[in-house]
Parts: C-alpha cells; structure tokens; sequence
C-alpha cells in the first residue's frame, strides 16, 4: 500500500482564530492513502506496547467520521475558549481547568466506546462531559452555577456528571477516581455487562499510592477497566520529571499491559482504546494506556503556565502537532474536505457556543431552596441552616 | 448475662414474647427463611454477631445486587466471624476477598455501587477506615449533593468501632463524632441483637452512604430478638432512637455499647429512688432530636454516655440541641460522660480509667439530678 507523505502545509488558521505562519511541515502528520470518501492513515510510530500486543497499523475514516471528530474537537477548544473569556469576566469562580490541546483523546476515545461504557475522570472534564452527551449549554450554564447547569449549579467545573449516559464525573481528589472507576468496572463484571470503565488521571496522579492498588484489584479480579493516564507533562507546576522515578506511565501498572499512544491523533487514540478496550471486554482484565498529550493552557486559571515551560514550548506544540490542526491539514492535503467546508463547521461551532454563552449568562442561579436539596435521597430531612432558626424540612 | 436478659425483657413491656420458649429456640445459621417462613411467635437470643450474620445472609438472599468486601470476609470466615457460612453459601461472587488494600476498595466500593450494585463494604475496624476516609467522605457522601441529585450512591461501610480493650491507641478510637459531622452520610450504631438487624437492613436497603459502627465487645453479647423483628423485612428506620427504659427523673442518652451501661446504671438508680430515661440513638446521623427532646421536656436533666474523645463529640452535639430546643425544659446544666481524652494506653489498670463504667453513669446521673453522687 502507497501512502502520500505530507510534506508541507500551507498557511492555516487554527480553531482559537489566530492563524498560524506558513510551516514547511507537519511534524506531526502521518502518510496516508485515500479510496473514494475513506482515508487510510498510517499509525506507524504512534504506538508502545507494555506486555500487550501491538494495535492495527493503520486506521481507516471516513470523510463523515472525520469531519465529526473536527467538529467535536472543534467544539471542545470552543468552550474551554467560551470558559477562559467567562473565567476572566468573573461569571466563574473558584477552580477552572481547561483541556485545550486534549481534544483528541475525547474525540478517539468516544469513538472507540460505545455509549453503554463507562467513563470517569478528574477535574479536567469539560471536554469529557462534552463527549459524553452533555449540551454545550449545560456545561457552560454549570460553570457560572445558573440552576439549568448539569449539577444544576451545586457541582461546577470540578463536578459534572451524566448519569444516564454512563459518565461519573468530574472529580476532584487527584487519584481518588482510579479506585473508583475500577470499582464501576466491578460493577459492570458483576451484573455480567459485555463494557469497559475507563478511567482517566493525570501524570500528576500517577504515582498515588490508591492508583496501584486499583491496578493491583483489577489485574486480580480481571476488571474491565482501562487505566488512562493523560500525561501532559505537567502535574500542575511540577514536570513529570521531577515527579515520577519512572515517566513510562503506561508501564507503571507493571504486571498490567500497557499501551501508549500519540494522542495529538485521533485516529491513534480510536485504534488504541478499540484495542484495549477488545481486551477488556474479552474478559483479559485491565490495561494502561497512556494517552501522550500536552495542554496549552496553565494547570488552572491561577496558573499561567509559563513560570514551569517556555512560551516557545508551548507555541512549537500548537504549531506542530496541535489535534485539530492535524485533522485539518489531512483532511485538505487528502482533498477529502476543503478549506471552505471546514471553515463553515468553525464557524457553525462558534455560532453554536456564543449562543450557549449568551444563554448561559442569561440564565438564572438557582433558588435559595436549592442549597438544602440533595443532599440525602430521602423524601424528607431536616436541613440544618446557619442558623438553627433559619432551618428547614426539606421535601423532594 | 441473666439480669440482662431480664432488664431487656423490662424494657420491652408491650413484647408479646414468652419467655418460656426463648431458650428452647434453635435456629441454623443456614436457613435465614427458617426465621420468617411461620411468622415467629416467641423471641429468639443468639449474640450480635449471630444477628448481624442472620441479616447479611437474608440481605444476600434477598437482593442479588448486594455483595459483600473486604479483608478476610470471605474464605476466613470473616475476623470477626461476622460473616461466617456466607462464602460457602454464596460463594466467590457475593462475598469477595480484598488485599490489605483500604483506600482503594473502599473507591472500589464506591464506583461498584455507581454500577447497579449494593456494596457492602467491611473495614476489619474502623480505625483502618481512616485510610479509606476520603472515598467514604468526597467520594460517596457529597456525591449526591455535587451531582445536583443525579446520582446516588447505595454503599454500606460497616466494621467494629471503638476501644475493644488492650489493644492500644491505634485500634481503639470511636469515629462516631467524625462521621456524625459530615451531611451526606448516614450513621448507625447497634446496641443490641435487635438493634444489629433492623439497623443492618436498614442500612443495606438505604439509597445512601451508610456507615455502621459495630463494636467488637458487643459481638459475643447475647440479647433478644422479638417476634416482630424476626420478620425478614424488619427494619428499623434511620433517624429514630428508642427509649430502652422509661423514667421521670433524668434522660441518659446513648449509644453502642454503652447502653447497656446505662441500663444498668438506670437499675441501680432505680435503687435510690432516681427513674432514669435510658435512649438508645440507634442512629447518630441523623439524630432523632424529637425524641431526646421529648425525653427532657420530661426530666428536666439531662446525660450523655460515649465512648470516644469528648472535644467536638457525640454528646457536644446532643447537648448543643438541647439547649437550642429545650433550653426552657432544663433544671440542670446537661452532663457528658465520654472516653478519656488521651489516645489510649494499653495497661489494664490505666486503660480501665479511659472508659465509662456502670458506676461513672450512676454517680453522675446523681449529681446532675442534684443528689449526692
């Protein structure tokens, strides 16, 4: 099979707007070979294996899946954007972490899975919930805490969750979702459910103490859970040098196999949860993947990022190998889509997510009542308020 | 063991049991529908751990979603022998070893019970639940609340709490006052066999978090179990206390194993002309207030009996309630007995001053009724 390389690209404008200088080449981008509306890609080099068999070489799209992870990932940049504008206006508080440059692993992941898996993860999980099903309204309405959010208000950016489509947040002990995501795959194993939890951390969790003994229970009990360490580099200020005696995250669960992956590819992410996600689900026990990313943006928006990195370093990733870039280049050098069509769906999303801002800044808080609901299931509770006089009987 | 038994039958004076059959009685552990398969017309004795046996098993027979964790509970027996029989009865899907591994499957716990099971969660005591606290506490309890309602979690974390004797600082401290404090989380403390059942099934059939204090001592303790709380749907709701003994004079209010403390104690007053109130909690979160409440609008005086540390604990809070809502009713300042506030030694002689005794609720109901202790 013949692939064509792609040599160089010429001038693009990123999602963010701004647009890039003409770069003689795409470091990041793979050869590829197109029959009718299909694209073959070579994944050659984006794959490590730990005591695991290797995933397919290359992966096959479609222009209509493609264009649906460009628009997803799209959308993705977009409300982080939306977030940060929103973050710095004061309409969200407190703790904000933004996934830009992450979208791939959403975009690949979700293709890979099936709505009826499960997925959890940290703090970092707008993007997550945003794959999961939840409206671009729900998460941004959830962020400045108005009563139509997903956690209708009582959870913000740290805690979004999507019960129905099998997504458990949105956590914010570092570490403390990797037990329980192996724990949603006991869950699953136990009512004889044929799919995976993956559960997602950082390299800045990887090293908990918990992480290990969720591998050690998985591996024990053969659990259908996929380990995901997002390793951007950076545990909040501290490289993942500085943090960790051993950076090969994907083989740190030791006697689990292990698979890293080149996640500024979509198509690399897909083939290789498909791949770990068959393993599980063959009743093999778990897997580590580590999902090789990097997030432009500062830990959170007290962090600006710059004090621990190069803004040359950051600036040569978004040159290089940003996710949506990559897709964008392949998707014209394949002649599969044009600059034009791309550009509509930029353009379509953006329309999409200032509308959802403007609904969300125009919605309303929730009702003082709200601060006592839910915080038992029972119908009915005493709600102790700060007062004693000032208490209540809830009723829900 | 026998003026227990016949304290416990004063306390019950609407119980139709006959006590004549009670010791005849022989059940199998083996045959949880044995219990319930004639509705039950006399009592039955068998210790607490015979009892909270008796409702993991009919739990487990009852709802196949509910499983049961944790170290040794499976092919030992249980540490304890809290859940002896049940591997050989259920077998490896329903009764599941853990390594020595607390934090992570207590989350395990957690995330099982997000997917469609009913964990029941064993820490071998509750001093090594402290590892696992942040699961029992972010994970579980707030879940609710952060999700604004979307998701519950239908997790049962239960062990042995407080000082069994001897067995030095580390394995000793009551966490009763610590998880009372969190909203979230409900919090149960049997006392007896009765207690232990109802409570237990409580517990398992909750929607929510759950912890349930046992206590190590009160294991081999035999008590009664009425013909109603045979039944295998008794339940004893959460939030409600239940007064053991009634009185006139003063309410001693507690929980666990001290009860039977205060039973006691209400006997020997009884002695001196005192008639003490004895409240079982039964649930220390959430509190039955009205009860207490009811209670002293009654006696006018008021004492709590715990077993742990007495800054921020049980008996603060019942006493911070009592002054907010009875404030009027009181004739006396309200007293508290708890452990003594040191870690916990291990000698005998110097451990034996750490704890409330029989003696220490008499003399001090006394001085809180105004007479000479």
């Amino acid at each position: 099979m013949a692939f064509r390389h792609v040599s160089r690209v010429s001038r693009l404008a990123s999602p963010c707007g701004s647009q890039l200088t003409t770069v003689r080449s795409f470091a990041a981008a793979k050869p590829f070979k197109v029959s009718g509306d299909n694209i073959t890609v070579s994944l050659d080099g984006a794959f490590t294996t730990h005591k695991f068999d290797a995933p397919p070489k290359s992966s096959t799209a479609s222009k209509a899946e493609l264009l649906k992870y460009f628009k997803d990932m799209t959308t993705i940049r977009r409300i982080e954007v939306a977030a940060d504008n929103m973050y710095k206006a004061k309409k969200i508080r407190g703790f904000l972490h933004l996934y830009n440059g992450q979208e791939a692993i959403t975009a690949g992941m979700e293709a890979a899975l099936t709505p009826d898996d499960h997925i959890i993860t940290a703090y970092r999980c707008h993007g997550t919930m945003f794959g999961r099903g939840g409206s671009v309204l729900s998460i941004l309405a959830e962020l400045q805490g108005k009563a139509i959010g997903c956690a209708h208000g009582k959870g913000g950016s740290m805690h979004m969750y999507n019960k129905a489509k099998n997504f458990h947040g949105g956590n914010g002990i570092v570490g403390a979702q990797t037990a329980v995501g192996a724990g949603v795959a006991f869950g699953l194993k136990y009512n004889n459910k044929n799919n995976v939890c993956v559960a997602m951390y950082g390299d800045g969790a990887a090293n908990q103490g918990q992480l290990f003994e969720a591998f050690n229970m998985a591996y024990l009990w053969k659990l259908p859970v996929i380990f995901v360490c997002e390793n951007n580099k950076y545990g909040m200020g501290t490289s993942s040098e500085r943090s960790s005696g051993s950076t090969e995250y994907f083989k740190r669960g030791d006697f689990v196999p292990g698979l890293k992956i080149e996640a500024m590819s979509v198509l690399a992410v897909k083939e290789g949860f498909a791949h770990a996600a068959a393993h599980c689900k063959a009743g093999k026990g778990p897997v580590v993947v580590e999902c090789e990313t990097y997030r432009y943006m500062g830990h959170s928006m007290s962090d600006p990022g710059l004090s621990y990195r190069t803004r040359e370093e950051v600036a040569a990733v978004r040159a290089q190998r940003d996710p949506i870039t990559r897709l964008r280049v392949m998707l014209i050098e394949s002649g599969l889509s044009t600059e034009e069509e791309l550009k509509k769906i930029e353009t379509d999303v953006k329309a999409m997510v200032d509308e959802a801002s403007e609904a969300a800044d125009a919605a309303p808080f929730p009702e003082p009542s709200a601060l006592y609901t839910d915080v038992v299931s029972d119908k009915q509770y005493f709600a102790r308020a700060v007062d004693l006089a000032n208490s209540t009987v809830v009723q829900q | 063991m026998q003026a227990l038994k016949g304290i416990t039958q004063l306390a019950r004076a609407c119980s139709r049991s006959t006590p004549a059959f009670a010791s005849k009685q022989a059940f199998a552990l083996s045959a949880p529908s044995a219990f319930a398969r004639h509705a039950a017309t006399a009592p039955v004795t068998m210790t607490v751990r015979e009892a909270l046996n008796k409702a993991l098993d009919e739990e487990l027979a009852r709802d196949p979603t509910v499983f049961i964790m944790g170290e040794e509970v499976a092919q030992y027996d249980g540490a304890y022998k809290v859940t002896k029989g049940l591997y050989k009865k259920y077998g490896d899907k329903r009764l599941i070893d853990t390594p020595i591994t607390e934090m992570g499957f207590a989350g395990v716990g957690v995330g099982a019970a997000l997917a469609g099971t009913r964990p029941v969660i064993e820490f071998m005591t509750m001093n090594f639940a402290m590892q696992a606290i942040d699961h029992i506490i972010n994970s579980a309890a707030k879940l609710k609340y952060m999700s604004g309602g979307d998701i519950n979690v239908p997790i049962v974390f239960r062990g042995p709490n407080g000082p069994p004797t001897s067995v030095g600082a580390q394995h000793s401290q009551c966490f009763a006052a610590w998880y009372s404090n969190c909203p979230g989380l409900k919090v149960v403390a049997p006392s007896n066999c009765e207690d232990a059942r109802g409570l237990m099934k409580a517990a398992i059939r909750d929607n929510d978090p759950v912890v349930v204090l046992e206590n190590e001592l009160l294991y081999n303790e035999s008590y009664e179990i009425s013909p109603e709380a045979q039944s295998e749907d008794f339940v004893i709701p959460i939030g409600k206390a239940k007064v053991e003994v009634e009185g006139s004079d003063v309410t001693i209010v507690s929980f666990s194993r001290q009860v039977g403390n205060c039973i006691k104690a209400a006997a020997e007053l009884k002695k001196d002309g005192i008639n003490a109130e004895v409240i079982n909690l039964r649930s220390i979160r959430p509190l039955d207030t009205a009860t207490i409440i009811k209670s002293v609008a009654k006696t006018s005086r008021l004492l709590t009996v715990e077993e742990g540390w007495p800054q921020s604990g049980v008996g603060a809070e019942i006493i911070a309630q009592v002054n907010e809502n009875a404030f009027d009713f009181l004739d006396a300042p309200p007293a508290r007995l708890t452990g003594a506030d040191v870690p916990m030694p291990y000698s005998k002689p110097i451990e034996d001053k750490a704890f409330v005794n029989v003696s220490d609720i008499v003399a001090a109901a006394k001085r809180v009724v105004g007479k000479k202790a």
